[in-house]
């Protein structure tokens, strides 16, 4: 296989690994066309350590003589072992924010590993990825492959059959190369109409429902009556779109709706906030000052509230209101789906179970086109040039730990899920967040190919851990406080690698046991 | 009594609420000797009336003060608990931080209470004079001169005299030494301060080193700033390292004590296995430093033998108030951004304060349970920076003072013992908290909290990297706890907890029974939970936007929320409608020279109408199941 050439060096004795949360280690290093491997030389230790190379977002050299800090840490090792040979130091930084080092004797063998990880951690051919290789023993490649699909969806919803129907206009994907093959739009649109609708909107996407409010009948994204476009550029973007022949929806063309503009960063901005934050998150300086103005000096914090106001602006024009609401902002497959996934959150408790929200997660982003291939292809550590890079699903994960935060009792899935999320978009064994489409997908036969992640979370064993075990269902809707005094860092995902949030596992651990034995004896 | 210009005023507004109250009310407000009630005129409504209650239920034994609380009704018709079980439509005067009167506006005048639990109460009263009247008596009525006017005195929990004596032994100091190891072959009871001869501040029952003779201590305590000398707070057992603590000493740029030397020679001597002791000066250097010129100062180091001076760099009293404002202020922020909250936060500096004290604590167990060395802490007069300290340490060395019992003899003996002699005095006179407390612990317990894990955890080693730090919102957000109730998982687990252990008590009476009866054991077999029994208290969620998202970023909404009719529309937000509540609030500097004796250039006021309780508990989370206590 053409992975080999590119490893010149496949197994390194007396290595030494340090990680967080754990003592170092001295064992044998191995890698793979997709992995890293770490034995510890104590065999009866059995300590594994197994990292995809795709998680790997940097890989930093250092050829410094570590013999000191190496006898150090090994008072009884021998000098002659390592008397004449120099050792290379590699600091791996991961996509999900945990960092390694790695002690490796002999400089060349050094840089083989570190070229080797280089290279095979960014390659770009999706057919090649591990996704395509992974072969769990306990499930079939024949297994149902994702939670729903558009049509099931409009089955389900049958209130929704007197005004909505389901287009297959884009069966081919002509359309909109972005949208699933069938979408649920108005009954008084004609697939002609979609057709034009499509020419006239960025990247073919037509208004298309994604939230019925089966309270009101209201629903968030199209709708036929008169409602509200919100609009997640500020109105200058807007305008300056116009120069470009995008725009937005002018007034005398669309009379009855109003436009509200919320300005959401994107892109370049929102990755550069995740770089910052996390920067200021390794930041080891006891300075309580430096702390809280790189804190705010990131603005992650200042994305999550307007995601959560803007969240909570759609939803307040649904729930409240009544009226329908288009979303969008210049492309559609960023704020616009946070936004909307949020929004649903907030107002529609079906989707705060563990199903319920897998089932989001896979409407709203993977077959609704976010593109996480672009979008996720380097984290915060990454040397490269930023291209498509943006965090977007990390911050909507954040945003639902805000809710998850405030809410304690109302979501029906732990905080652990979120941030297994976090790391498989990143990187996965499974083929779920593969691609920026579904015809991308469908073009490489992923959902043939590969394992559905969403499909093994909700197997027994998984479920365990990701539901919460003080859920309790509520009917209500949950608006969450935006106020800056309110939100919080997402310490378990930006700090996930202290001692402090390993406490606070342990917590989460503890009430899970509480709960557990308590039903154990209420049945008993 | 004389102080009450005016002793009640109809029609009068309250505005803004601590607790998610939406609209005004109207009512009368009456002034007694002791406390300010408001009662609103709709009966209806009635229930929702002033909170007055600090959990701390001073006064909530009076019978015949109709109990207030139970459901409170939403204006879209669903039922919400409110929090507070027992409630009590009185502000007392003591809780009053400060009032303020804003200028004369057509609609009336306004008048501010600010607590100093950091609750507020906006009044809209209609007449000039009235308002004048009230801001008055206020202002008098929350700064007793005297001890004899304190609310305190005249608190009359209907109980007998034996059980007011009862109450005063409930926490007992000796009790707790004896539980220390002390006194032993190092550490011994000293009669030296009886009568409170010596130490005024100090308790007349202390323990110092074996070889310390009565000359010693008396020639030190005159070289200590209030006649402080090295005392006992903590012996730890384990390693036989002790925590002392004292005032700085009175060396000035040269001047030394012999009797001192000794005295903290004696302190080494009372840890066989050391050298040498710490000598922690709590403040940061300079001051210490400035102190000298008025004949105060530190340790030299040349002077003593044996020790080690360590300086932690807790800023004083005064600047932790103004910190402690900035704070407040920064809790109360509304339509703030999150630059500008983050910013507030920063320059407050009350974070950097708290990983102060924080560290103070963190050196002094590390010594004393790594290094196995004593400690002396002190600051300028040793009730405040020295008191954080300590505490801390203990806290943090003994599991003891991590259950509910515990704490309270912490602060028992590191507040209120090393503090003012006067708290005995009014034995007589006055109820101990304690008891009150213990009664009512139910609701202070915390549910993750296991006995046996944080008896054999030993010391406790928190992280103080700055991120660790977070603003305690229970106690300074004003915008969280003016939001309707909260889903609380706290309350879930206790439910939780407390079911368990009587299902538990029920399932092995009846194992007990079936192993009788059948002569064989029962094992249960391991059973997949689903759903809990309704039992557990349904909870709900804000049944309205407690936020609207429609003006900009984080909604003035709940300024508003006072004025607009239930169904507001929230759309439409006309702001004429806001009245200058939130943004030109500004409180006042309480003048604390009333009672207080001024002590030094750097600290130490002994301030009896102190606005707030001092160490903050940041940074709860990671050792959430080692504390006995709830914080929030």
């Amino acid at each position: 296989m053409e992975f080999s050439e590119h490893i010149k060096t496949a197994n390194v004795e007396d290595v030494v690994l340090q990680q967080p949360l754990h003592p170092p280690s001295k064992g044998t290093l191995c890698i793979t066309s997709h992995h890293l491997l770490f034995s510890d030389r104590e065999e009866r230790s059995g300590r594994q350590v197994l990292l995809l190379l795709r998680n790997i977002d940097a890989v930093e050299k250092s050829s410094v003589e570590n013999l000191v800090n190496y006898f150090g840490l090994f008072p009884n090792a021998g000098r002659s072992d390592r008397a004449t040979e120099s050792s290379g130091t590699l600091v791996i930084k991961c996509k999900d924010l945990r960092v390694l080092q790695l002690e490796i004797p002999g400089m060349e063998q050094c840089l083989n590993i570190a070229q080797s990880i280089e290279t095979l951690s960014c390659l770009d051919c999706v057919a090649e990825m591990y996704p395509f290789f992974y072969r769990p023993s306990n499930a079939s490649l024949r297994d149902q492959w994702g939670l729903s699909t558009p049509e099931r969806h409009y089955t389900e919803m049958e209130a929704l059959h007197g005004r909505w129907r389901l287009s297959t206009v884009n069966q081919d994907y002509s359309v909109c190369p972005s949208y699933p093959p069938a979408v649920i739009v108005p009954k008084a649109i004609g697939d002609d109409a979609l057709k034009k609708a499509a020419k006239f909107r960025q990247g073919g996407r037509f208004p298309v429902l994604c939230y019925y409010h089966r309270k009101n009948g209201t629903a968030a994204i199209e709708g036929s009556d008169k409602g509200y476009i919100i609009d997640t550029r500020s109105a200058q973007q807007a305008q300056q779109a116009r120069m470009m022949g995008g725009g937005f929806e002018s007034k005398s063309c669309y009379s009855g709706w109003k436009r509200l503009h919320r300005h959401m960063e994107r892109g370049k901005t929102l990755q550069e906030s995740l770089i910052k934050l996390v920067e200021a998150c390794g930041d080891k300086s006891p300075n309580m000052d430096r702390w809280l103005s790189k804190l705010e000096n990131s603005k992650w914090l200042s994305h999550v509230q307007t995601a959560l106001s803007t969240a909570g602006l759609l939803a307040e024009c649904v729930e409240r209101d009544g009226r329908s609401v288009l979303v969008h902002g210049s492309e559609g497959t960023g704020s616009t789906l946070l936004i909307s996934t949020l929004a649903q959150l907030i107002m529609d408790p079906s989707c705060r179970t563990l199903e319920g929200f897998l089932t989001l997660l896979e409407r709203e982003f993977v077959q609704a086109g976010h593109p996480f291939q672009q979008r996720c292809s380097h984290s915060a550590f990454s040397h490269a040039r930023l291209q498509q890079e943006c965090p977007v699903f990390l911050l909507l994960l954040d945003c639902v730990w805000q809710l998850w935060y405030q809410f304690p009792l109302a979501l029906g899935f732990s905080e652990a899920l979120l941030l297994r999320l976090a790391t498989e978009a990143y990187s996965s064994d499974y083929g779920t967040f593969l691609c920026n489409s579904d015809m991308e997908r469908c073009a490489l036969q992923v959902k043939g190919k590969t394992h559905c992640l969403f499909r093994v979370l909700l197997k027994p064993r998984e479920r365990e851990q990701y539901t919460n075990p003080l859920y309790e269902p509520n009917e209500l809707a949950i608006w969450p406080s935006v106020h800056p005094q309110s939100l919080q860092l997402w310490r378990g995902f930006f700090l996930r690698w202290t001692q402090q949030t390993h406490h606070l596992e342990l917590v989460q651990e503890d009430i899970r046991n509480m709960v557990i034995e308590w039903g154990k004896l209420a049945l008993s | 009594m004389e102080y009450i210009r005016t002793p009640k005023v109809e029609n009068v507004h309250l505005l803004g609420r601590s607790k998610g109250q939406r609209k005004a009310s109207v009512g009368t407000l009456y002034l007694s000797a002791t406390h300010s009630m408001f009662i609103e005129n709709n009966p209806e409504t009635r229930k929702e009336t002033w909170e007055a209650v600090n959990p701390l239920g001073e006064g909530r034994r009076d019978a015949d003060l109709e109990k207030l609380g139970g459901e409170e009704f939403g204006d879209d018709g669903v039922e919400r608990r409110t929090e507070v079980h027992e409630q009590d439509p009185r502000v007392l005067h003591s809780m009053v931080s400060s009032v303020e009167r804003l200028p004369t506006t057509p609609a009336g005048c306004q008048l501010i209470l600010r607590c100093k639990d950091f609750r507020i109460f906006q009044l809209l009263i209609q007449q000039e004079k009235d308002c004048f009247d009230v801001h008055t008596s206020l202002l008098r009525l929350s700064r007793p001169e005297k001890y004899s006017e304190l609310y305190c005195l005249s608190f009359n929990p209907n109980i007998n005299k034996e059980e007011r004596q009862e109450s005063w032994n409930f926490i007992d100091l000796m009790a707790d030494y004896k539980r220390m190891g002390v006194p032993n072959n190092l550490w011994v009871a000293s009669a030296a301060n009886s009568d409170y001869r010596i130490c005024e501040t100090y308790p007349s029952e202390l323990f110092i080193p074996k070889s310390a003779t009565p000359t010693v201590i008396l020639g030190s305590s005159r070289f200590r700033s209030r006649g402080r000398f090295p005392a006992l707070s903590y012996f730890h057992h384990d390693t036989l390292a002790a925590v002392c603590r004292c005032s700085q000493p009175l060396s000035g740029f040269s001047g030394r004590c012999q009797e001192d030397e000794l005295m903290l020679q004696a302190v080494m001597k009372s840890n066989p296995g050391s050298a040498y002791i710490y000598v922690v000066d709590t403040r940061p250097k300079l001051n210490a430093m400035a102190n000298r010129a008025a004949g105060k100062g530190y340790e030299n180091e040349d002077h003593y033998t044996n020790i080690k001076l360590h300086f932690i760099g807790i800023e004083n009293i005064h600047v932790m108030r103004n910190s402690q404002q900035k704070m407040i202020d920064v809790g109360e922020m509304r339509s703030a951004s999150m630059t500008d909250f983050l910013w507030g936060l920063e320059n407050s500096g009350w974070l950097k304060h708290i990983k102060a004290i924080l560290d103070a604590g963190v050196f002094i167990a590390k010594a004393v349970a790594d290094e196995g060395v004593s400690v002396l802490v002190h600051c300028s007069d040793g009730w405040d920076r020295t008191a954080q300290a300590c505490s801390v340490a203990s806290v943090l060395l003994d599991p003891f003072y991590r259950t509910i019992k515990g704490m309270m003899a912490l602060i028992e003996r590191d507040w209120v013992s090393f503090g003012h002699k006067f708290s005995h005095r009014l034995h007589e006179r006055s109820h101990s908290v304690w008891p009150q407390l213990w009664k009512d612990r139910a609701d202070f317990t915390n549910p993750l909290y296991k006995a046996e894990q944080s008896q054999c955890q030993g010391v406790l080693r928190p992280n103080t990297t700055p991120y660790c730090f977070k603003m305690w919102k229970g106690l300074y957000n004003y915008v969280e706890r003016s939001t309707p109730p909260y889903q609380s998982p706290a309350d879930l687990l206790s439910a939780v907890r407390e079911e368990s252990q009587q299902l538990e008590e029920e399932l092995t009476n009846h194992q007990e029974r079936i192993t009788v009866l059948t002569g064989k054991p029962i094992m249960w077999e391991k059973v997949v939970v689903k759903r809990r029994t309704p039992h557990v208290q349904q909870r709900h969620c804000g049944p309205d936007p407690t936020t609207t998202y429609t003006i900009p970023v984080t909604s003035p909404a709940q300024d508003h929320r006072s004025f607009v009719p239930a169904n507001q529309n929230a759309k439409v937000k006309d702001p004429a409608l806001s009245l200058p509540l939130g943004q030109t609030i500004q409180v006042k500097h309480l003048n604390t020279d009333d009672i207080s004796i001024s002590s030094d250039l750097e600290s130490g006021v002994a301030d009896l109408s102190s606005r707030s309780s001092s160490a903050g508990e940041e940074c709860k989370d990671p050792e959430t199941y080692v504390l006995d206590f709830t914080t929030g």
